[in-house]
């Protein structure tokens, strides 16, 4: 009993963290910048956030089964081709592609655990798959898309500006799924002890299949909503997300070992990272450092992590 | 929500101002309104490269300069690492900061629509330079790749007359847009010379060991060589091939790069050697910078405005020689003044102003 008890604060405490680290760059962005504190100002600098914490909620389920996926981002600016070549003109063409990706994405995640590869090379061979078809889609950056789309990622929601909403949404409902359904604890216990998932008669293939599923499902959204944001497409659009939606998971208290995963967390650590860009240049860090700066951040959060993890051990 | 909409009202007056401003625009010669309230910023899409590092120091440096004069308030570099969501990202952050007028150098030609739109949107002047940016709401500074072939090629008839001439093309590198175009060019700038023959092209990849190599190869095929026709980088090697075969070094076209200049002096000492050399200068962030400046401050700016190539003639080897940085390439400021004339030399169709030679 008290060991639970202990476990939800541990939880609770790197929450704190990632929300901490959000807070403290938003305040300082808003002691330089009294401006940013509106509507039209938070709607600027989480616009971009919107795929990103997609995205890093489907990156959130392949390492929440143990896995990784080095091709997060190929596989989104794949998306974001299919959507500048066909749903405007031919939308039943464009459902059907992204129906046939988050297939093929299927596949390769039953092939990874039917053939017992490491997911970090086959998704990272995948990646160049994704790149070869987008670029196949559209050989050079451009297309349209649909007016309804970029008026959609443009809309001014009421009360919350639209970042806002769709972060709280997203975590919300990753949230209560991942952590209150009896399914959700099923895909976690597939993710952190698959054994014995298997030996209380449920089948693995299917778990893992659904868990692909969904997360194919994500960065598909992930890439519309990116594409409504910059109206084309782009074969490299969003070579970062790879590595920025692990940070988010990681960031968000997420471990690789499988399992353990934090949606919240997840939705947190994508805004965080989001920001620290914008962050760094409110903070007229001189542009040859910001790269560098940028890498400092997360570093810094992580290091915050590690002492939170340390203080559960003792 | 009460300050979201003091920053409405604030983009309507700064959109009233324009139009004012609008109707009092200079005809000719520079805009004169007031602009010393105003902050410009570059968005820039990369800065991993020496010529972006350059290109961000010129802007800077003439940007400073401009503050110091009391010409504009301020000033600021952003850098994306070559990722354009980044990038969109970046220019929203200065829409937030309420700079006045943003000069792009973007990484996509398309993905920063959304941003720039929003940027036009808050009543902000948004300059793309050296990029296709196709958000119709942006004024666009860049050189034309059409006038650099003629130019290449003007100069050959200047010695050869109108030919018979056999024209060997040293092109960049397959599939880039830069390459692509610049072709295009020189066919376009070949069909007005029928009797000039092109008898072959390489890819140099703006390389100097790369070039010397491919002209090497398809020398021996080749009889007769009357001219070169270049990208820049490539003019060096392709002297060095000729010199190693054996043969009579043609008319090559040069690219401002150093061992291009160098060489082409040597040559000139030892045989009286003439050609010619013109290229892009990474100071056309400069041309941006007060092509915004002049925008802010009324001056009626068509979409398109050229920048002159950078050319250097027999006369000014020697001047430009000494300025030019060891292993690099010509570089030159564009001041305000100049940039002015410059898009009065778009607005009226008439030749572009040539930068002049150091003393």
């Amino acid at each position: 009993m008290s060991d639970k008890r202990f476990r939800l604060s541990h939880g609770t405490l790197q929450l704190l963290l990632s929300a901490g680290a959000l807070l403290i760059m938003l305040g300082a962005i808003f002691h330089v910048q009294p401006n940013a504190m509106s509507y039209f100002g938070f709607t600027l600098l989480f616009k971009l956030s919107m795929p990103l914490v997609l995205a890093a909620l489907a990156q959130m389920m392949l390492i929440l089964l143990g896995d990784i996926d080095l091709s997060n981002g190929a596989f989104v600016g794949m998306v974001t081709c299919i959507t500048a070549v066909w749903l405007d003109p031919s939308p039943g063409v464009a459902v059907i592609a992204y129906l046939a990706a988050i297939a093929a994405f299927v596949a390769m995640g039953w092939f990874t655990h039917a053939r017992e590869l490491p997911s970090i090379i086959v998704t990272l061979g995948a990646s160049f798959i994704w790149l070869g078809i987008a670029i196949t889609v559209l050989p050079s950056p451009g297309g349209t898309v649909p007016g309804w789309l970029t008026g959609f990622t443009g809309w001014r929601p009421p009360l919350l500006p639209m970042p806002i909403w769709v972060a709280l949404i997203a975590a919300a409902v990753s949230q209560w799924f991942l952590m209150h359904t009896s399914f959700g604890t099923l895909l976690r216990a597939t993710g952190g002890n698959a054994r014995a998932v298997q030996k209380a008669g449920w089948s693995l293939s299917r778990l893992r299949i659904a868990i692909y599923a969904m997360a194919g499902g994500l960065m598909v959204a992930s890439g519309v909503l990116l594409s409504g944001i910059i109206t084309s497409g782009d074969p490299n659009v969003a070579p970062s997300y790879t590595l920025l939606t692990i940070g988010a998971v990681i960031v968000g208290g997420g471990a690789f070992v499988g399992g353990r995963v934090s949606p919240i967390g997840t939705v947190l650590g994508a805004l965080t990272l989001s920001l620290a860009g914008s962050f760094l240049s409110f903070m007229h860090v001189p542009a040859t450092w910001q790269i560098g700066a940028q890498g400092a951040i997360l570093f810094l959060v992580l290091a915050g992590r590690v002492i939170v993890d340390r203080r559960k051990l003792a | 929500m009460q300050i979201g909409k003091s920053i409405l009202t604030g983009a309507l007056a700064l959109a009233g101002g324009a139009v004012l401003a609008g109707q009092v625009f200079a005809a000719n010669g520079l805009a004169t309104g007031d602009t010393s309230t105003k902050r410009i910023a570059f968005s820039n899409s990369y800065a991993g490269n020496s010529f972006r590092q350059i290109m961000i120091k010129d802007f800077e440096r003439m940007a400073q300069k401009a503050v110091d004069e009391g010409k504009i308030a301020g000033f600021t570099t952003v850098s994306a690492n070559n990722n354009v969501t980044e990038q969109a990202g970046q220019i929203q952050n200065l829409i937030l900061q309420g700079y006045d007028a943003i000069i792009v150098l973007a990484g996509s030609d398309t993905a920063l629509n959304g941003a720039i739109k929003e940027a036009c949107g808050a009543g902000i002047t948004v300059v793309a330079f050296a990029s296709g940016v196709t958000e119709p709401c942006v004024h666009t500074v860049d050189y034309n790749l059409d006038s650099y072939a003629k130019a290449e090629l003007d100069f050959v008839q200047s010695k050869l007359g109108y030919g018979p001439a056999n024209i060997l093309e040293i092109r960049g590198m397959a599939g880039d847009g830069f390459d692509k175009r610049l072709h295009e060019g020189v066919v376009k700038a070949m069909a007005e010379h029928p009797n000039y023959k092109s008898v072959g092209e390489v890819y140099g990849q703006w390389t100097g060991t790369v070039a010397q190599k491919e002209v090497a190869g398809i020398l021996p095929s080749l009889k007769k060589v009357d001219a070169v026709l270049t990208q820049g980088g490539d003019g060096y090697g392709a002297m060095q091939a000729f010199k190693a075969a054996g043969r009579d070094i043609p008319i090559i076209i040069m690219g401002n790069r150093q061992d291009e200049l160098q060489a082409w002096k040597d040559q000139h000492i030892a045989t009286g050697y003439e050609t010619f050399s013109l290229g892009a200068t990474p100071s056309v962030s400069q041309v941006a910078f007060w092509t915004a400046q002049q925008i802010l401050a009324g001056k009626k700016v068509p979409d398109f405005v050229e920048v002159p190539l950078l050319e250097v003639h027999q006369a000014d080897l020697d001047a430009w020689l000494k300025v030019v940085p060891e292993g690099g390439v010509l570089d030159a400021d564009y001041d305000q003044k100049i940039v002015g004339q410059i898009i009065d030399a778009n607005i009226a169709g008439t030749e572009l102003p040539s930068v002049a030679a150091p003393n």
